[in-house]
């Protein structure tokens, strides 16, 4: 129930403005708050960051790449694997060789940006540095438990398809006798090579200044 | 003296003074009459979303036991269920249903049958062709790779769409409110009407590139909790437990204290994902520092709903609104305390990249949010279908299915997490150690992720037949127990 305005003695004019007066501050509150955390979080790092130099060591992607770096949003690898080494005396990454620690300027041709937040299976910044060999890709991507036991990786049996007998452009998975399909081979797809030249070609480990060397370092021990 | 029984039915702070009678009553039963096909649409979509993301979820914690299993088929592999998963539980399940208890509690707030009803059934309808839209497209693999912003851009369309039409009714019952005081609830709901269009909007505007695309990223996906889910769930409990208890909230001041420090730290977190990343530091520790700063929101609004709670435990023997919603409550001081130092960066060297991040986020959005939706469902229901839930049992049994698999499920994580960090941070060790130590917990996880799968099919069995008043006729209240004061009074207030 409504308390009538008179018995506290407001005009009722006044009252409707002094609650759309409320109403309105209350708005205003609301959006500033919102606005002035975009402004710090997001608007003005975009405007430090935007003046970021590619650095000379690091190569626009293929267009092999780029198609197999959309085979790797397609598969969801982004859920279990990051691409961001962390500085020194900030987790093992130094003491596993991950990599030097990436700069804004290592990502500046991602769109979308892969930096992840889960380590199911270990970061790829430089998994092309690390794991240079395709066969080893290969056997990985259509069984991860062949070269890697214990992963609870998925397997992507989807990115191969069966011959008779492989081309000369085909990539073929050198199956061990015991898993091999008899009188057939098991070749990547087109997908299957693009996202292998993706993960190859992931190589950061080019020098950079240590200007652009801006990332969160704080930590020391 | 039948007046006087009535008069019992407790009332929130800001009407508590007004006397009562009949014709409030009749008020009540007219504004809860102008919403209920609205209202049980979004919580029947709402409910069939909780259904097919859980078993999303639930297949994808099996693959972490069993990466073999229904791996075959690429519209099943765990990359792509994953992201089903998040999007339907929170687009589908939470937001549906978050609607469907706003568009009520406005109504009962604003005093006033809501407005503009047409808005809602446009709104629910834009808002499942959404989600639909978009997870079949994440099955087919068109996936815009950031996390929280999967959905393509025609999907995410639809559901901003039907957000607007959404906020266009509330907003206008707002306007055509019959009180003076806005009770907190109502706070959170309208900032959130803002809120969000907003964030959605300037997340889309597709300026940013390399990193800042991250920090757009995290503090879009932190701020959907922010702006959208945290005041949903915020503003059910604010209502249901001075409500269910009958008594008014333990103080005004500290409502509007946590109201504007939420608004003030929260949307400042979201740069804490990206710890130890490619950033600027001064971003990262601003994030920290606003992390930490949740604190005073967080106690705030804890020392006012559970001040408000003590004293009446008895209570959740038989109210199983009053249970989910305590449960809830207590659970939003436990993940926002966790998160808090969860983003300290000696805490995040260990916990960040983990299933402990995994686990926390369960706890936030099933332990606080989904207890509190049901617990929303479990009172609103019977007030506007004017039909008791027929088997108070198995609410019961929901309720410890649901408890008791989150609690499995974020304990499991938190622990399996923490060691996995641990070890992944030893270099002596090789990676693959930390994934086989998380191995039992994974298991562990499964388990608590049957549980509450089954306690949603219980809710889900429950919810079909009441929506058809069908199980037994009850003609008192679907307490857990007879309560006797409510048998001595003769009261008939519903769970």
């Amino acid at each position: 129930m409504v308390r009538s305005s008179a018995d506290r003695g407001i005009n009722r004019g006044d009252q409707i403005g002094m609650m759309f007066f409320r109403s309105f501050i209350f708005f205003l509150g609301v959006l500033a708050t919102l606005l002035i955390g975009w402004a710090g979080l997001v608007g003005i790092p975009n405007m430090m960051i935007s003046e970021v130099q590619p650095p000379k060591g690091l190569e626009r992607y293929t267009y092999e790449q780029s198609f197999g770096r959309s085979i790797y949003i397609r598969e969801g690898c982004l859920y279990c694997h990051s691409q961001q080494v962390r500085p020194v005396g900030y987790g093992a990454d130094q003491a596993r060789f991950w990599g030097r620690p990436s700069v804004p300027a290592d990502y500046i041709y991602d769109k979308p940006h892969l930096l992840g937040t889960m380590r199911t299976g270990p970061d790829l910044f430089n998994i092309g540095a690390r794991q240079p060999s395709e066969e080893w890709h290969l056997l990985h991507l259509y069984n991860p438990r062949i070269v890697s036991p214990g992963s609870v990786m998925p397997p992507f049996p989807w990115l191969f398809e069966e011959k008779i007998t492989a081309g000369p452009e085909d990539k073929v998975v050198a199956l061990p006798d015991s898993i091999a399909p008899k009188g057939k081979v098991i070749v990547a797809t087109a997908e299957g090579r693009a996202l292998i030249a993706y993960l190859i070609g992931m190589n950061h480990t080019y020098p950079v200044s240590q200007a652009s060397a801006s990332n969160d370092t704080t930590k020391k021990k | 003296m039948a007046v006087q029984t009535i008069t019992k039915e407790p009332f929130v702070s800001f009407a508590s003074d007004a006397a009562e009678d009949v014709s409030e009553k009749q008020v009540r039963v007219q504004i809860d009459e102008s919403v209920t096909s609205p209202v049980v649409l979004y919580f029947a979509t709402g409910i069939g979303w909780l259904l097919f993301g859980s078993l999303a979820g639930l297949a994808a914690a099996i693959k972490f036991n069993l990466p073999e299993w229904l791996g075959g088929t690429p519209f099943l592999t765990f990359g792509r269920i994953r992201p089903v998963h998040l999007n339907t539980v929170m687009y589908g399940w939470a937001s549906l249903a978050g609607a469907g208890m706003i568009v009520w509690l406005t109504g009962r707030l604003c005093r006033v049958a809501v407005q503009k009803t047409w808005a809602l059934y446009v709104s629910a309808i834009l808002w499942n062709l959404g989600v639909l839209f978009g997870v079949v497209s994440l099955f087919f693999g068109y996936n815009q790779g950031m996390e929280w912003l999967e959905f393509p851009r025609p999907a995410g369309g639809l559901i901003a769409l039907g957000f607007l039409f959404f906020a266009y009714s509330i907003i206008s019952t707002f306007r055509k409110r019959q009180v003076e005081h806005l009770y907190v609830s109502l706070w959170y709901i309208l900032a959130s009407m803002l809120w969000f269009p907003i964030l959605y909007t300037v997340a889309n505007l597709g300026i940013y590139d390399g990193v800042t695309e991250a920090a757009m990223n995290w503090w879009f996906a932190h701020n959907a909790l922010a702006v959208w889910f945290t005041p949903v769930g915020l503003a059910g409990a604010y209502y249901f437990i001075p409500k269910v208890i009958g008594r008014p909230i333990y103080s005004y001041y500290l409502g509007l204290l946590g109201f504007w420090a939420f608004a003030l730290f929260y949307n400042w977190n979201g740069i804490h994902h990206l710890v130890g990343g490619p950033l600027p530091t001064w971003l990262v520790t601003v994030s920290i520092v606003a992390s930490v700063m949740m604190f005073v929101p967080v106690m705030a609004v804890a020392v006012n709903h559970h001040l408000t709670t003590l004293g009446h435990f008895r209570m959740l023997k038989y109210s199983p609104t009053l249970r989910f919603v305590v449960f809830g409550s207590m659970s939003y001081t436990a993940v926002s305390l966790q998160g808090s130092i969860e983003s300290l960066r000696s805490f995040s060297e260990v916990a960040h990249f983990t299933h402990y991040t995994i686990g926390h986020a369960h706890l936030g959005v099933y332990g606080f949010l989904s207890m509190i939706l049901f617990g929303a469902v479990y009172y609103i229901m019977p007030r506007i279908a004017k039909w008791e839930w027929p088997y108070p049992k198995l609410i019961k049994l929901h309720f410890w299915m649901s408890a008791g698999g989150i609690a499995l499920y974020v304990i499991a994580m938190c622990i399996g997490g923490w060691i996995q960090g641990t070890m992944m941070n030893d270099p002596s060790l090789p990676f693959i150690a930390s994934v086989n130590a998380t191995k039992s917990y994974l298991w562990a996880r499964s388990v608590g992720g049957t549980m509450m799968l089954i306690g949603h099919l219980v809710f889900a069995y429950q919810f079909v037949l009441i929506i058809y008043r069908s199980g037994p006729a009850r003609y008192v209240p679907a307490w857990f127990e007879v309560r006797p004061t409510a048998a001595l009074t003769g009261e008939t207030k519903s769970a």
